[in-house]
């Protein structure tokens, strides 16, 4: 039989895993990571004593449940850490393991490749001590480390609050939490985020915890820049009365959302629509996150719903390859499913609404700023072809032109703000603005991978 | 007779139709250079930048050298910077067969001019320390270039239009007829114009028109797998070749190494997909960390491809229609036409505007498709 294969062991992969194993199937679960749980879920590394149930908070036993599962799942599965799928071919995906390439050919393909921060550029963002916020959160719980002794919070995200609370319990001072998006429109988001009453009080509870602290949290900020000669020194903003106010610290933070991780499901061939909430060009997907004939897509590698949605829509997306294997499926466990990741995805869009994406604020950046760090291009000279006789109106003509995108990351992370650029210069909307296309290798792969030459 | 819209109409705004455009609206012709979709998008957009001397259609010379000459002079003529860069070009051998055709290729570059050093092992080592141990000889032409193929056609298209070229993006093509003694070109969006002559350099879509006017050529589209490394140190220098055909990379002075492997894989033309099976990106890097084993472990970053016409000779057509007046073709570039790019567009506008040029292209009509065509050695090396 043709093998079933799942990409990503995060709560989605490894429920998807469990639904299938329950159905008596072996899937092969594919990870580029050395451990199980995803990004959000993420263990530290070996032989480091992290206290986790205090990083976790609340999220602490749900943390530890996934990783018993796995543990529970591992016997029955085929599991292999530690391997990238760097091109999709077909039926047949491409790894990179130990430094090797080889292929394997699927039945079915379910990816559940997880999502990463969402960047907005700002003069001085590329200075040693600028951190993504998952960034931030990753050092912690896989090193045990703080990207610094005094850090300052920048985004549009709830997550600040949970970043920064995490930051101070483990010892860290924090100079600002700074949130572009005005207090009011948090207030008028929050009928939709009723939907999800547990989520949208574990965030008040972060915020509250903050306040308690001590922290400063600024709402409807403007950022202005990172400052420091040779590393970050000092947050720079305006305030919602227009106060220029400048926070001393060694680090920052920027959080303005994830972004699902999109290359792998386009290389897999699944077509894409642009989403106006989270002005980001999604996979489409049917109610169960079938994405072609062989293809499935789940979890926050194609909409943002955070790990319960992630668990719940992978679990939904095996059940649609069970039942697209003529196999018997539990309708009324799937109709839950459906409903659950259809509240919890509602919840993260009304999210996305109320910390929005800072479209204004990047349209407007000053030329200088740096937009792509790989290729080192800057928001002037994207501008500057754009604003030629016969310059390109579409983001994958302007990399052509700029080399913006065309870096190690692939446009990963000048992306979304590349796209924004564009958009405005162009008088256009999101979707006209145009898509990244997706290439093989999805990361850098070393020539010697290829093997050598008979 | 009505009055026509324009002296001249180009069907295709790639690097060909730009050269063409602007050489044209130099001589004061009235030009209108049409596109189905943007300037330099297609394989004059995509192709690997090289301008290459060494290993040329014998037939070519002299278009050749017209053109490097031009590309030197790129600058003064459009404007515009396109990242030219005179690195020269490197042709390896790897056993005796090889280097006794890197040994025909030379003597044929020297009859026509061209100046092309030989190398041996030792000096090749002393040279270029990178290169691997296995290159036994190698040939090395000074005058060959390379170019930023992504900035060249729209900066000859704007230069073009600053000397009054009409540049029409968008704009699909639906009927080519015969008017009088010119031409009636029908938009798909509606619109028409008439033209005294018309140039078609349509690239994988050219035979359509030619076609059209009762003949045609056996174009077919393919695309030459392309990659790209993330920066490292610049110290390669010129574009470097085995001729075995496995690899051809050059490092740019921003550290890139961009390296095109073999064989060609086939495109679709309608959906404008030029693919790149990740096998043959596995081969070009075997291929290039033969070459150059410091690159071990030197990362692939990205892949591209594009849509390029090629022809079972492997050459191109360039010159007037034999069944119709004031109809020029030039297409089916087979993968090398962005050095003879400027030649071709200089030739094209000669014979419009004078009647006739004084560069042989007598190898590249497009009457030889009438009888059975030859189909080239190179042709069968470099595609699947």
């Amino acid at each position: 039989m043709a093998e079933i294969v799942i990409i990503g062991a995060g709560p989605a992969g490894i429920s998807a895993a469990e639904t299938l194993c329950a159905n008596g199937l072996r899937p092969i679960l594919i990870d580029e990571g050395a451990r199980a749980g995803g990004q959000g879920y993420r263990r530290p590394a070996d032989g480091l004593a992290l206290d986790m149930n205090r990083l976790m908070g609340s999220e602490a036993g749900k943390y530890a449940a996934l990783h018993r599962r796995f543990e529970a799942l591992l016997p029955r599965i085929d599991y292999r850490p530690r391997t990238l799928v760097w091109a999709i071919e077909g039926n047949t995906l491409h790894l990179l393991r130990d430094g090797r390439t080889e292929t394997l050919a699927f039945g079915k393909l379910l990816i559940a490749s997880g999502a990463m921060d969402r960047i907005a550029p700002l003069p001085g963002w590329t200075l040693p001590g600028v951190f993504t916020l998952g960034g931030a959160q990753l050092a912690l719980k896989d090193q045990g480390c703080l990207i610094g002794s005094r850090v300052a919070f920048l985004g549009s995200s709830p997550l600040l609050a949970l970043a920064a609370k995490q930051y101070r319990e483990m010892g860290a001072e924090i100079a600002v939490i700074a949130d572009t998006t005005p207090l009011s429109a948090k207030l008028s988001a929050l009928p939709e985020l009723l939907r999800a009453p547990h989520t949208l009080a574990r965030g008040l509870v972060y915020m509250a915890a903050s306040l308690r602290a001590g922290t400063q949290m600024l709402h409807g900020v403007t950022p202005v820049a990172v400052e420091g000669q040779s590393r970050v020194e000092a947050l720079l903003l305006r305030d919602a009365q227009g106060r220029e106010r400048r926070f001393a610290c060694d680090a920052v933070a920027l959080g303005y959302g994830l972004k699902p991780e999109t290359q792998l499901a386009d290389l897999a061939g699944a077509q894409f629509a642009y989403d106006l909430d989270f002005r980001l060009f999604l996979p489409k997907i049917d109610g169960l996150g079938r994405a072609g004939s062989a293809l499935y897509l789940a979890g926050d590698g194609v909409r943002i719903g955070g790990a319960d949605a992630a668990e719940a829509s992978g679990a939904l997306a095996a059940h649609a390859i069970l039942g697209d294997l003529r196999r018997p499926q539990d309708i009324a466990a799937m109709r839950q499913l459906a409903r659950r990741v259809e509240r919890l995805r509602a919840f993260q869009r009304g999210l996305a609404r109320a910390f929005a994406w800072p479209k204004a604020q990047i349209a407007a950046l000053p030329n200088s700023v740096t937009l792509c760090r790989c290729e080192n291009v800057t928001v002037g000279e994207v501008r500057g072809v754009m604003s030629r006789e016969l310059g390109p109106v579409e983001v994958n003509r302007v990399k052509a032109m700029t080399r913006c995108g065309m870096g190690r990351c692939q446009g990963r992370v000048c992306g979304p703000a590349l796209h924004e650029i564009v958009a405005a210069m162009a008088g256009c909307d999101g979707a006209a603005a145009g898509r990244l296309r997706g290439q093989a290798p999805v990361k850098p792969i070393a020539l010697a991978a290829a093997g050598t030459m008979a | 007779m009505s009055e026509r819209t324009t002296d001249v109409a180009i069907i295709g705004g790639g690097l060909i139709g730009a050269w063409t455009a602007f050489f044209l609206a130099r001589r004061g012709q009235r030009v209108i250079l049409i596109e189905k979709g943007i300037v330099g998008a297609q394989s004059s957009g995509v192709n690997f930048g090289n301008l290459r001397l060494q290993g040329r259609f014998p037939g070519q010379y002299p278009l050749s050298l017209r053109s490097q000459a031009l590309w030197e002079d790129f600058a003064g003529l459009i404007g515009e910077d396109c990242e030219f860069e005179q690195t020269g070009h490197l042709y390896l051998a790897y056993d005796a067969d090889e280097q006794a055709k890197l040994e025909g290729y030379a003597e044929v570059s020297e009859s026509y001019g061209l100046a092309i050093e030989r190398i041996g092992p030792a000096d090749l080592r002393r040279r270029w320390p990178w290169l691997g141990e296995r290159a036994i000889a190698a040939t090395f032409s000074p005058r060959d270039a390379t170019a930023n193929p992504r900035l060249a056609t729209p900066a000859i298209a704007r230069a073009a239009a600053r000397h009054g070229a009409v540049i029409r993006e968008n704009t699909r093509v639906s009927a080519v007829d015969r008017s009088g003694d010119g031409f009636k070109l029908t938009f798909a969006d509606g619109g028409s114009l008439s033209c005294g002559a018309l140039v078609n350099s349509a690239g994988a879509w050219a035979h359509e028109i030619a076609e059209r006017f009762g003949e045609t050529a056996p174009v077919f589209p393919a695309g030459p797998p392309q990659f790209v490394t993330e920066p490292f140190p610049y110290l390669i220098g010129p574009s470097v070749q085995a001729i075995d055909g496995s690899v051809i990379f050059r490092q740019i002075p921003r550290g890139n190494i961009i390296l095109a492997g073999y064989p060609r894989t086939a495109a679709d033309p309608v959906n404008n997909r030029a693919p790149v099976p990740p096998a043959k990106t596995l081969a070009a890097m075997r291929a290039l960390a033969r070459v150059a084993p410091m690159l071990a472990q030197c990362h692939v970053i990205r892949v591209w491809s594009g849509i390029e016409a090629y022809l079972p000779d492997m050459i191109p057509v360039i010159g007037p229609s034999e069944t119709t007046p004031g109809l020029f073709h030039a297409f089916g570039f087979c993968g090398h036409g962005f050095q003879i790019g400027p030649g071709v567009g200089l030739c094209l506008s000669e014979m419009i505007v004078d009647g006739a040029t004084p560069t042989p292209l007598e190898p590249f009509s497009i009457g030889r498709f009438r009888s059975v065509t030859a189909v080239s050695e190179k042709f069968r090396r470099e595609f699947d």
